[in-house]
């Protein structure tokens, strides 16, 4: 069974792959993508159920935030229903989204704002070197450049310092990590697909 | 019809295999020391002697983007994590913000398990999904450090600015957070935020460090032949583009 599952996902990676490369098999490409598209709308069941799980025990031996749980799984269930016999486009539905779910993660980045000031604070007592210092001082001339100043704009910063460092330093060094991260896919990916590391199939 | 990419990637795929089989024969150099990972490594130890939670954060990218190897190298550190910390009093927690990578998680988690004979330990509940959207996970993780003994976290996944909350409730409750990401918003946040970052190709290295299999280890020496081959292929292109003649 195990074999059968690795010859099925180097073979389907395979295709997947070479699709790219040789439009003949695009269109085969295209038919495995759609089933796998179909397969992780399934999965996604499976992840809301293994939530329901993981709170329902949190409730049911009334662990820590036990109450938190308890309100993520009637609001869950709540929209459920909601969504079932409203339909997801509905007006109340929608109403829902944008009242609930939009607002909660502009209070979190709201929040995220102040958390990564706070942290720039930190950064030199907890990682006292040149590149913390270097990433400061960029991250200085950068808001000084961009920042809307009661005199006006600093002429030297918004027209020299800040298009050199975001054109030339800035570019050159995300080209350059975009590439490391790249080879790290592609060897990571060649890795899973020849079936030398598998998350998959319990090995 | 991409011939240049697919030879790229026939290269790739030739000199990992040469160096895999290198490696079993123990030919090839050690790596350097990256502290992050050594510091993590200790960490890891001390989780298991003193009873606490290791958590680890696969990010919340689709495995059907081009965000996928994030994740998957994420899973190669989860499944050495897994298979050292758990005979551990508190199993490790592996969170995901995508459900069909949370199923992953679960699968490698019971391999590790498997692997270090203790597979009646495994809980199907310590592979989560801790939410959907990048805000939810974030906020689906930030109870389990501060309610399961967390004493290290990783991350490794595809992570942007909500990086920053996870740091931020990783410090507060006392528990060393690695933080790494595909994402250069996130590698950044990470970084300023995080006590230890890995930074661009550190991510994938992380496993091969952490007691990494030979495929793992040969997998950093391509990456370093490959860089060196972008590289010269940048500056002799730059040269004949100066000189006219490309």
């Amino acid at each position: 069974m195990q074999i059968l599952a690795l010859i099925l996902a180097v073979a389907t990676g395979l295709i997947v792959l070479i699709g790219y490369f040789i439009p003949a098999v695009a269109p085969i490409q295209g038919i495995v993508l759609n089933w796998a598209i179909i397969l992780a709308g399934a999965a996604a069941l499976v992840g809301v159920f293994n939530l329901i799980l993981v709170h329902g025990t949190k409730v049911a031996q009334r662990e820590k935030g036990s109450v938190y749980s308890a309100i993520l799984l009637v609001c869950l269930f709540g929209t459920f229903v909601l969504g079932l016999v409203l339909g997801p486009s509905h007006p109340g539905m929608r109403l829902l989204v944008n009242g609930v779910i939009v607002p909660v993660e502009a209070t979190l980045l709201a929040l995220l704002a102040v958390t990564l000031v706070y942290a720039s604070i930190r950064l030199l007592r907890r990682r006292t070197n040149l590149m913390s210092i270097i990433f400061l001082v960029t991250a200085l001339l950068m808001l000084a450049a961009s920042a809307t100043l009661p005199f006006g704009e600093i002429g030297f910063l918004n027209n020299f310092v800040r298009p050199w460092l975001q054109h030339v330093l800035a570019l050159g060094g995300a080209r350059g990590i975009l590439l490391g991260v790249a080879l790290g896919t592609l060897l990571t990916g060649l890795r899973v697909l020849s079936g030398i590391e598998r998350p998959y199939g319990g090995k | 019809m991409n011939l240049t990419g697919l030879a790229f990637v026939v290269l790739a795929a030739a000199l990992l295999f040469f160096l895999v089989f290198l490696q079993r024969r123990k030919a090839l150099p050690k790596l350097r020391a990256i502290p992050a990972l050594a510091r993590l490594y200790r960490a890891v130890g001390l989780s298991v002697e003193d009873g606490t939670r290791l958590l680890i954060g696969l990010g919340n990218t689709s495995l059907l983007t081009g965000h996928a190897g994030a994740p998957l190298a994420g899973l190669g550190m989860l499944r050495q994590l897994s298979e050292r910390a758990s005979l551990s009093d508190q199993p490790p927690v592996a969170v995901a913000g995508e459900a069909p990578l949370a199923l992953l998680a679960q699968d490698t988690l019971e391999a590790g398990y498997q692997a270090a004979g203790a597979g009646e330990y495994y809980q199907p509940t310590t592979g989560r999904v801790a939410g959907l959207t990048p805000f939810s996970a974030a906020a689906g993780t930030i109870p389990i450090l501060s309610d399961e003994s967390v004493s290290a976290a990783v991350f490794m996944g595809h992570y942007g600015v909500e990086a920053g909350l996870l740091a931020e409730a990783a410090e507060r409750d006392h528990a060393l957070a690695v933080g790494s990401s595909d994402d250069l918003a996130g590698q950044a946040v990470w970084f300023a935020a995080a006590p230890e970052a890995l930074i661009g190709e550190e991510l994938f290295a992380a496993s091969a460090y952490i007691g990494g299999t030979p495929a793992q280890t040969a997998s950093l020496t391509v990456q370093d032949i490959l860089r060196w081959l972008i590289i010269a292929a940048l500056v002799v292109g730059s040269g004949l583009k100066l000189l006219g003649l490309f």
